[in-house]
């Protein structure tokens, strides 16, 4: 059964990376999680996000956080990458495999997925 | 929604934007009944706006006139034969005793009860997009109780945040240990 003791043992060993961590230029990972985001499948691609920067420790430099409707309901559920000093990213229509993909190629490959890119989805 | 853990990480949101530091979500279940409570200690609503909010074109948001998470839930309490009710105090007026509280009745035994799925899944993502609200999550059915109070694990982890990779990882764990136990 899990128990907080094992909580304990979580809080020594983040202890030494919280300090570390304030300060540090991070990339945001934005999903939004409005009515029409959690119906078109938000939630999966949130966790798909946590669980993929989490497998590929990728934590200390990626936050995975929400944010409400935007405007462009029909293109849900959407997903913006914000990596510092360079131009906002936003994917539509994600899914959690794509998700997968965009961890894969964009955070850690350095490529946007453009095929999955609002941009691309328009034309 | 093709689940009524997403209506309920759907209307918690409204907590979350009203403020409240705390968010209870009870399940309570019986034989045929499902009921789910909402509550917060947030800023309230007035009585007009408790009148109005399960109106489509009723929302607080300036951008757009239309909100739907209520007005969803009502739907699918209604299309149970159950049915929702708001009760909110303002803060302005009620300062020690302020906040929202969402009721929905779900009759369970009916064809179009929309199954509860994965609400181990929507309390984590709570957690993650919100680590600085204490949250209260308890279900209870067939004589067991799953549960979970981030005041308690916030003891532990003094600085350490909520949405901390490892924090969420052992509440998933948690949680789902905690209904496989009651399964058995």
């Amino acid at each position: 059964m899990k128990s907080l003791a094992e909580l304990q043992a979580i809080k020594e060993r983040m202890r030494d990376k919280v300090v570390i961590r304030e300060g540090v230029n991070e990339t945001r990972i934005v999903i939004g999680m409005a009515t029409c985001g959690i119906a078109a499948g938000a939630r999966p691609v949130l966790n798909a996000f946590v669980e993929g920067v989490n497998e590929n420790k990728l934590y200390d430099k990626v936050t995975v956080t929400q944010t409400g409707c935007i405007g462009l309901c029909q293109y849900e559920p959407i997903v913006e990458v914000y990596e510092p000093g360079k131009e906002k990213v936003t994917y539509v229509k994600m899914t959690a495999e794509k998700a997968k993909e965009v961890i894969e190629k964009h955070l850690k490959g350095g490529n946007v997925v453009k095929e999955y890119t609002i941009a691309y989805t328009k034309q | 929604m093709k689940e009524l853990s997403l209506n309920i990480l759907d209307i918690a949101q409204n907590s979350v934007k009203a403020k409240a530091t705390l968010i209870e979500i009870f399940i309570t279940q019986t034989k045929n009944t499902l009921t789910l409570t909402v509550k917060d200690n947030g800023c309230g609503m007035s009585e007009e706006m408790v009148r109005s909010v399960t109106n489509p074109f009723c929302t607080s948001r300036k951008t757009r006139s239309v909100g739907l998470g209520i007005p969803f839930l009502k739907l699918a309490a209604e299309l149970t034969g159950g049915n929702i009710s708001i009760t909110s105090r303002l803060k302005s007026q009620n300062v020690s005793d302020c906040g929202t509280t969402v009721n929905a009745l779900f009759y369970t035994d009916h064809i179009d009860f929309t199954p509860l799925g994965d609400i181990i899944s929507t309390i984590k993502t709570l957690i993650q997009c919100n680590p600085d609200t204490d949250w209260v999550f308890v279900h209870k059915f067939d004589g067991s109780t799953v549960s979970l109070d981030t005041r308690e694990l916030r003891g532990v982890l003094e600085d350490v945040p909520l949405n901390n990779s490892e924090v969420i990882e052992w509440i998933g764990k948690y949680l789902k240990e905690q209904y496989d136990g009651n399964r058995l």
